[in-house]
């Protein structure tokens, strides 16, 4: 599969697209990725600059988990380990700096006995928790529709092996709630979306047609190499040239049309849809999950009353929230590789390896 | 975080766990998202987990269309040259 990467084959695909926006009127054609590992291969391939000298803008959009996650979330858990004994608080990297108000998890200082612990897996925190049974493990989960029906199994598992020292925080996120919020503030002309690959894998192209339908907007499931990516380019402005509002998908060899129906429907036995507040975005009706009623015993929410009521709040200065409509770019920020850097960030932008902040700092910045 | 990669199994157990190669390094992988894989397939791997398998024929015709367009460029380059 190295033709996904061939440079003979990515200066074709460049010039194809060269040729259609010569067609076209009203350039720039702003398209937004919706995802931050897109965003990521964007830039890591220095397509950016390229497509801006062909009539693409593309915009980052709220694709990255650990950065729409609100502040609440992270002081929730940093004050269950700093206040509760014996806690192993098992989450991923990413998670553990972001940074709030009251610090980050990795600055935070575990009470007697407890701990947080980096994993690279969900399931390394269930055998965490077999591992420690005089110990109580929180996975504080986070992630959309790639990582939900990982994170749920795991609560099965810990269920059918009645594990009762396992429990979940769960910060989960569906996709296309956002999406709608996105299009329906109109803050920011799009003229197109390339749909994350591997959310897309889980379920399915449906779940994106109503954007096609009721606002006329076309899109295209795709996959991270660089002429994945500007094959769905290429695609769209086919249809933006005819006025044609679809869904395509050229991540076939990933996605099949219905997506994954195991990992559906571990998530419809498991989950319930409820309103949740994004970083940036605010409330958006039935964008969360939580764990069904019969599961209770495993969510950290109840296990430990915790009080989680987010709100927009930031460092002073950082504009994530703006980062992740679409409003504005990263380098707009006033703290962007000033204040804020991947060394010591300010906003859970610059911290994932997803964040359009770290992305535009990793690749595009010259000091 | 929605990172996934490609990779090929090696090793397949009945309480769907089992390994892949990834890039040489074998790495435990836990196959209850899929169904019907077997030794060799080639799976995307999440966070530990097979979300997704691989398929070859829809594969084959990415990569052939890229052949295509490739094809189609450098023609449209030669009539340019000749043009001028
Ligand atoms: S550059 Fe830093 S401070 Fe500015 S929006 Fe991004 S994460 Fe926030």
């Amino acid at each position: 599969m190295n033709e996904l990467r061939n440079r003979q084959v990515i200066s074709s695909l460049l010039e194809i697209i060269a040729h259609k926006t010569a067609t076209l009127s009203n350039l720039p054609i702003r398209i937004m990725e919706v995802c931050g590992t897109h965003t990521m291969s964007i830039h890591r391939h220095g397509l950016r600059p390229l497509l801006e000298e062909r009539g693409i803008e593309m915009l980052s959009g709220p694709g990255c988990p650990v950065c729409i996650t609100p502040d609440a979330y992270h002081e929730a858990a940093i004050k269950l380990v700093s206040t509760n004994s014996n806690i192993i608080l098992a989450t991923f990297g990413d998670m553990t700096r972001v940074p709030t108000r009251v610090g980050s998890l990795q600055t935070a200082i575990p009470a007697a006995g407890s701990q947080v612990k980096i994993v690279y897996s969900p399931i390394e925190s269930l055998n965490l928790a077999k591992a420690h049974p005089e110990q109580e493990v929180v996975f504080f989960g986070v992630g959309f529709e790639t990582t939900i029906p990982s994170i749920a199994l795991c609560v099965k598992k810990a269920k059918e092996e009645r594990l009762s020292n396992y429990s979940l925080l769960s910060a989960l996120w569906i996709i296309p709630p956002p999406l709608r919020a996105i299009v329906s503030s109109q803050d920011t002309k799009i003229d197109a979306f390339l749909y994350p690959g591997h959310v897309s894998a889980i379920i399915g192209e449906a779940p994106y047609q109503f954007l096609a339908d009721e606002f006329n907007i076309p899109g295209a499931i795709t996959g991270f190499e660089p002429a994945d990516i500007l094959l769905a380019i290429s695609s769209l402005l086919d249809l933006i040239k005819k006025g044609r509002a679809e869904v395509i998908n050229e991540y076939r060899r990933v996605v099949a049309p219905q997506g994954n129906p195991q990992a559906l429907q571990i998530m419809a036995e498991m989950l319930v849809e409820k309103d949740a507040f994004w970083r940036g975005l605010g409330y958006i009706p039935q964008s969360g999950l939580k764990l069904k009623d019969n599961y209770q015993e495993y969510d950290a929410e109840i296990k430990f009353s915790l009080e989680i009521s987010p709100e927009e709040t930031h460092l002073p200065g950082c504009r994530c929230g703006e980062v992740l409509r679409g409003k504005i770019s990263p380098s707009s920020c006033p703290l962007f590789g000033q204040a804020c850097t991947p060394a010591s960030p300010q906003g859970p932008c610059m911290v994932s390896f997803e964040g359009a902040c770290l992305a535009f700092y990793k690749y595009d910045y010259q000091n | 975080m929605c990172l996934g990669i490609p990779a090929k199994i090696t090793e397949l157990h009945s309480n769907k766990q089992g390994k892949v190669d990834y890039l040489g390094t074998k790495v435990q992988v836990d196959f209850s998202l899929v169904d019907e894989v077997k030794i060799n397939d080639w799976v995307i791997v999440h966070a530990g987990f097979a979300i997704a398998k691989l398929n070859e024929t829809e594969a084959q015709e990415t990569m052939a269309l890229l052949r295509e367009y490739a094809q189609f460029v450098s023609t449209i380059d030669k009539s340019k040259k000749q043009n001028e």
